[in-house]
């Protein structure tokens, strides 16, 4: 599975680290809602760390990315902002 | 929905409306090329940006570092003519700076931050681009109309795809310079309101007439001058 990381790059992450991903992405959407910072730093830290966990592809591959996460220090108030836009 | 989804949609439009596709697929290659080398001149202006604001503010920051030595000149002298009252007061003055200056210098951090992400995202799109005119080259020689369809599909939404990153990293950087710039548009116009009298919150304060009492006891008293900076060389400056 490959995994685009914002303004850092691509990484093919196993899939069995798939259900990892989605358990922080639910905890980290429930610190967006809770409006706190903290916990949302320390759970999306740990779900970038485990998109890194994966090779990262070389700069002169052209491939689709499976899923995009936002940059490694997006802030709480930016990831607000994306479900505006 | 969770972040992850949300993103990944934002995002996928935002690749979707990067790249065109023609007619003619060696169209869409050319088209797609020149697309690419204009938002690395982009990327190459937002850099600039980034580095000019960030000057633009640190040249602030010595003008507020001479107002904050100012101040604590201005407390000194006050000290050694045993005015405790207005050395109190330009310490206070002096404290605000200081305060405005400690504001200044997280987002000058967080600027040079941008700054390299920018230089990064620039290096790494450059090389993509270099290769993208290779392999344009390659399909454009080698392959049918329909095999070439296949191979710019492939090429297209991955480098799409790193467009759209790009873009993104550029809009981050520029928000964040705008709100730094109108920062420092308003300390700009509080230092030169204060400039002749630096007087720093002019409208409420008394800022004025210390000043000039300051600056009489500065004209009028020069045995405390220099009473003071004999303090200060025998290391007895904020004793009075």
């Amino acid at each position: 599975m490959i995994v685009r990381i914002l303004a850092e790059g691509q990484y093919d992450v196993d899939g069995v680290k798939l259900d990892e991903i989605q358990r922080l992405d639910d905890e980290v959407m429930q610190a967006i809602m809770n409006d706190d910072e903290k916990h949302f730093h320390v759970l999306y830290e740990e779900l970038v760390a485990l998109a890194r966990s994966g090779s990262p592809l070389n700069l002169d591959d052209f491939v689709e990315s499976d899923i995009i996460l936002p940059a490694a220090d997006t802030s709480l108030a930016e990831a607000k902002k994306m479900f505006s836009e | 929905m969770g972040l992850i989804a949300r993103v990944s949609t934002i995002f996928k439009s935002k690749v979707n409306n990067i790249l065109d596709k023609a007619e003619d697929p060696r169209e869409t290659l050319e088209y797609s090329y020149q697309k690419q080398v204009e938002q690395l001149q982009q990327v190459r202006r937002g850099v600039a940006e980034v580095v000019t604001s960030k000057k633009r503010i640190e040249l602030q920051l010595n003008k507020l570092q001479q107002m904050a030595s100012q101040w604590d000149h201005d407390a000194r002298d006050a000290v050694s003519a045993g005015r405790d009252d207005l050395a109190q007061e330009a310490l206070t003055r002096k404290q605000g700076v200081v305060g405005q200056m400690q504001g200044l210098e997280t987002q000058i951090a967080d600027l040079e931050k941008e700054e390299h992400r920018l230089q990064d995202a620039q290096q790494k799109l450059s090389l993509k681009v270099e290769t993208f005119r290779t392999q344009k080259e390659v399909i454009k020689a080698q392959y049918s109309a329909a095999q070439a369809q296949v191979k710019i599909g492939e090429a297209f939404s991955g480098l799409g795809e790193d467009m759209a990153d790009v873009n993104m990293a550029l809009q981050r950087a520029q928000d964040k310079t705008q709100s730094l710039q109108a920062r420092a548009q308003a300390i700009d116009s509080l230092s030169e309101a204060s400039s002749s009298t630096l007087q720093l919150d002019a409208a409420h304060s008394s800022g004025d007439s210390i000043r000039d009492e300051l600056n009489r006891l500065k004209g009028s008293s020069s045995v405390t001058d220099e009473l003071a900076k004999l303090k200060e060389e025998m290391g007895k400056g904020e004793s009075s």
